[in-house]
């Protein structure tokens, strides 16, 4: 068999991806996890200091032992033909890989709200902070205020705390009152409520604000304050970072781009996880987002049925649907709520890599017109950032995606269409 | 002892452990501001993971590289436009 095909090909190195390539390694086929950075772990199991996260650990020896394939620090951004991928690295330049299935655990990203000065430098996503941190940026005596939605930014906020950070506070959008019927219904998945608890004791002495959110990021060239508002206070916190998340939004271009069906919160996907395209399974966040058991549970699941073993599979469905029914608590528990439409300004940049302001997209009519109209999301990220903030702002949805779906040299282009 | 390596950051020496990927050292030499945005503001790291593409700098003469995602190596020379 030539060296670049694969049995089953993964794309994405985080939990779901992982699980996907050991469970489908136990067969012996070829298997290999295609990830853009050049570690594997994704995003939650980022390895900080040369070392992974304990529950990374097990998982990578598994995949080592099984002779899992890892291609580090590529990006796929076209599929010239059926069973076919083109690819793009730092060191490699252009290559292709062919499968016979794919699984799609490609995660997900932070979701970003515009306000006025969330474009200054310093102010990062509460993930983007922590990689950098991770990847050795001192954050010690820093002084760190995080805001957004989402458990997220606890964790961040522990790490943050351990690494000698002076964290400012945590202001979380949701109400108390929707956090308390979250924390009853943790009840029921204790191996929650061990983490939720855990997180808590190690933050004892940081603020954490509910019903309070970002009003404004401040300062001269780079960040100074941020401006915050709960009830109907509004105070500024004096910060060198604002760690900003607003929850989390599935990494969907490229099962769109292989034209899987789209459901309501991610890609449609049958009891195996198969995606309306034959041999093309979806795992983890990109079919809804879940979290980490979720994640494990459905790339298991991909893994087991793109190999043949449907028995084996279906006794992991119970864990999935537990997995299911807890994400659902989360997304309630950390809705949006409707006053964080009104923090851009008009003139607040929403397209950062275009510099398009909130007033010139909600002149057009939807996206069509302001791709059109303004240039909003053609920059190079492609509609990534400023996709699920219009979305939550003007309700609409990002409707087609072209190859490449990451930008590229003109080379590799010219190579993937030979 | 971790493994170092050494990069130029606009001229400038930077050591960082092997592993640290470009940003790091791009802040580690005091530099806020990435690149300059097409109306001209400054631009710093934001997502962290190859998304947002705010991170960009130049490396060893490659324009618009992701440097949150590429490991420093010995002697890199990397450029900010900022």
């Amino acid at each position: 068999m030539p060296e670049n095909v694969y049995d089953v090909l993964v794309i994405g190195a985080g939990p779901a991806g992982l699980a996907a390539a050991c469970r489908a390694a136990e067969v012996g086929g070829r298997v290999a996890v295609v990830d853009d950075n050049p570690r594997p772990g994704g995003q939650i199991w980022r390895a900080g200091a040369g070392k992974f996260a304990p529950g990374a650990v097990a998982w990578l020896a598994t995949a080592e032992r099984r002779k899992v394939g890892f291609i580090a620090g590529a990006r796929v951004f076209a599929a010239p033909g059926a069973g076919r991928l083109a690819l793009e690295s730092f060191s490699r330049g252009e290559f292709e890989v062919s499968y016979r299935k794919l699984v799609l655990a490609t995660g997900a990203r932070e979701r970003f709200l515009p306000f006025p000065g969330w474009t200054l430098p310093n102010v990062m996503g509460a993930g983007g902070l922590q990689a950098l941190a991770k990847s050795g940026l001192p954050v010690a005596s820093k002084k760190i205020a995080i805001a957004g939605s989402g458990p997220l930014l606890l964790a961040v906020a522990q790490y943050m705390h351990r690494h000698g950070a002076d964290v400012q506070l945590i202001a979380e959008q949701a109400p108390r009152s929707a956090l308390a019927r979250f924390g009853f219904s943790l009840a029921m998945h204790p191996e929650k409520l061990i983490q939720a608890i855990g997180l808590r004791s190690s933050l004892l002495g940081i603020r954490y604000l509910t019903s309070c959110w970002p009003v404004a990021a401040e300062g001269g060239g780079r960040l100074e304050s941020v401006a915050l508002r709960r009830g109907s206070k509004t105070w500024n916190e004096p910060c060198d970072y604002l760690a900003c998340s607003f929850g989390l939004a599935p990494n969907l271009e490229l099962a769109a781009l292989l034209g899987c069906r789209m459901a309501e919160t991610g890609v449609a996907v049958d009891e195996y996880q198969l995606s309306s395209v034959p041999d093309v399974y979806c795992a983890g966040e990109i079919t809804g987002i879940g979290g980490l058991e979720l994640s494990l549970v459905e790339g298991e699941i991909a893994g087991l049925a793109a190999t043949g073993r449907i028995e084996t599979a279906r006794r992991r469905f119970p864990a999935r649907l537990s997995g299911r029914r807890f994400a659902a608590e989360l997304e309630r528990a950390f809705a949006l709520r409707p006053e964080l439409k009104l923090l851009a300004r008009p003139d607040t940049l929403v397209c950062r890599c275009e510099d398009v302001a909130l007033e010139r997209i909600q002149s057009c009519r939807g996206w069509r017109e302001a791709k059109l109209q303004t240039r909003c999301g053609m920059g190079p990220c492609q509609g990534r950032l400023c996709g699920p903030a219009i979305e939550f702002l003007q309700g609409w949805k990002v409707e087609s995606v072209r190859p490449p779906v990451f930008p590229v040299a003109v080379g590799s282009l010219i190579k993937a269409s030979e | 002892m971790a493994e170092m390596v050494t990069v130029s950051v606009n001229g400038r020496s930077i050591t960082v452990e092997a592993g640290a990927m470009v940003s790091t050292a791009v802040a580690l030499a005091g530099i806020t501001a990435f690149r300059r945005s097409v109306t001209g503001e400054p631009r710093g790291p934001l997502c962290g993971m190859g998304i947002c593409f705010e991170c960009r700098v130049t490396i060893d003469g490659r324009e618009h590289c992701r440097s949150c995602q590429i490991p420093c190596a010995e002697g890199m020379e990397v450029g900010t436009d900022a």
